[in-house]
């Protein structure tokens, strides 16, 4: 009779909020099971576990994606960015300060993965139209605000980041 | 998600030991947007994964060889979205690329992990089918190239026969003298599957072609050899009766999404739509 494999652990090297980690990790775990669970990151948060809502959206090597559905394995040598890593001891940064001046946070679960999201929008597009914006979020559900302040929060972030 | 062994060739000679090695309960893994939700939910059970991620075989780009474009099949669709190559000749691709998931999934998913799922709904199949494209499938001593809609033989169907990978995916280069346009109907953007999609390509004063996604178990083609679809100045209700006799080859199913009443009525309405945007598009080339 065979039993199912043992679960061993994979060796990894990863670079969080430009912090070097050396951690093992079971291949089963998410990328955002282990940034929560394993490390205590807790910004990334999990609610649909599918890749449909966004909120455990992350940047890695410079792309949104959703931790949810990367292996923690696959982040062997990459890049990870969480709303933890953004902005630093000088302040906020100007997608999370827009979010608050433009009230676009109301239960707060969908923000992170929301900012992050605006994050990488305007990383590639300094001047998004109300459209491009609407797409680059189509991946983030907010169940409270309607959409319509975040959107507003993303533009004036867009200003601020030009000027 | 239960736990599994997880490998990482380096190489195709490394991936296909492990293949040989780890035997049939074995999955592969690239953009992992689709593989993960099925692992979450025991859909599938495997006792490895082999990520085929550091594959240089596997990871050619886009790039034109001759009267071909190949594209490596762990291209994401972000790739092939915004690709100048793409762009300029299989815009229709483009689109279609532009559509899948959202963002997110988009920076992850391959059109490799896109064709080899073979969902009936897949946004890169019907102009995929279109152009004409070819698959490279790769085995530990051999290689062929077979159409894509032999590629193709049912839902999550395909011919990849065990031990071999499909390695990319090369277009011929269209003539000049067609356009090409993709319209999807979702219940909602950046999450939903397509509840149909419909690729178009008109050819000046020639023949029309569709191809049609999530209305069949796999895509189909259909064409109107005679030439009255491309006519800018046709009758529109004359075009619309040549369109519902070629709809009559879907045979869509009741799921979720919609049902087969709906799909058979929207897929007309979308084949249109899609033509229309053909005829703009091959106008303004004119």
């Amino acid at each position: 009779m065979t039993t199912k494999t043992e679960t061993r652990t994979y060796p990894i090297t990863v670079t969080i909020n430009g912090d070097p980690y050396n951690i093992s990790v079971e291949p089963h775990k998410t990328l955002l099971w282990v940034l929560r669970e394993q490390l205590n990151i807790t910004g990334p948060k999990e609610c649909c576990g599918i890749g449909e809502c966004g909120a455990c959206t992350i940047l890695m090597d410079g792309k949104s994606v959703n931790s949810c559905l990367v292996l923690a394995v696959e982040a062997d040598g990459h890049e990870i960015v969480t709303i933890e890593g953004l902005g630093g001891p000088e302040g906020l940064d100007p997608i999370q300060q827009a979010f608050i001046d433009e009230g676009a946070v109301q239960c707060g679960f969908c923000t992170p993965g929301m900012i992050m999201s605006a994050k990488y929008l305007l990383d590639n597009n300094h001047n998004p139209s109300e459209e491009e914006i609407a797409v680059a979020l189509s991946g983030n559900y907010c169940r409270c605000t309607g959409y319509k302040n975040i959107v507003a929060a993303v533009q004036a972030a867009a200003v601020k980041i030009q000027d | 998600m239960d736990t599994f062994k997880y490998f990482k060739p380096q190489d195709i000679q490394e991936a296909f030991d492990i293949i040989q090695q780890e035997g049939e309960s074995v999955r592969f893994l690239a953009g992992g947007t689709d593989l993960l939700v099925r692992l979450k939910s025991r859909h599938i059970v495997p006792d490895a994964v082999v990520d085929l991620k550091a594959i240089d075989d596997l990871n050619l780009g886009i790039r034109i060889d001759g009267q071909e474009v190949m594209i490596g099949s762990l291209t994401t669709f972000s790739k092939i979205s915004t690709d100048p190559i793409i762009l300029e000749q299989f815009p229709a691709l483009a689109d279609a690329a532009s559509e899948v998931g959202s963002v997110q999934i988009r920076n992850r998913a391959t059109i490799g992990g896109n064709i080899c799922n073979a969902s009936p709904a897949a946004d890169s199949l019907p102009p995929l089918f279109i152009y004409d494209a070819k698959v490279k499938l790769m085995k530990k001593d051999s290689s062929r190239i077979i159409p894509i809609d032999s590629f193709l033989l049912g839902p999550g169907k395909t011919a990849l026969a065990e031990g071999e990978l499909l390695a990319g995916i090369v277009i011929p280069i269209p003539a000049s003298d067609q356009a090409a346009s993709f319209t999807r109907l979702t219940r909602r953007r950046g999450a939903d599957l397509a509840t149909i999609n419909i690729c178009c390509q008109v050819f000046r004063g020639g023949q029309t072609r569709f191809a049609v996604g999530a209305a069949a178990p796999v895509p189909f083609i259909v064409e109107d050899p005679s030439g009255l679809l491309s006519d800018p100045s046709g009758d529109p209700a004359a075009k619309r009766a040549i369109v519902e006799e070629l709809m009559q080859a879907a045979s869509p199913i009741s799921d979720v999404r919609a049902s087969k009443e709906y799909r058979q009525a929207m897929v007309v309405n979308l084949a249109l739509r899609a033509l229309d945007n053909a005829m703009h598009t091959l106008g303004g080339q004119a």
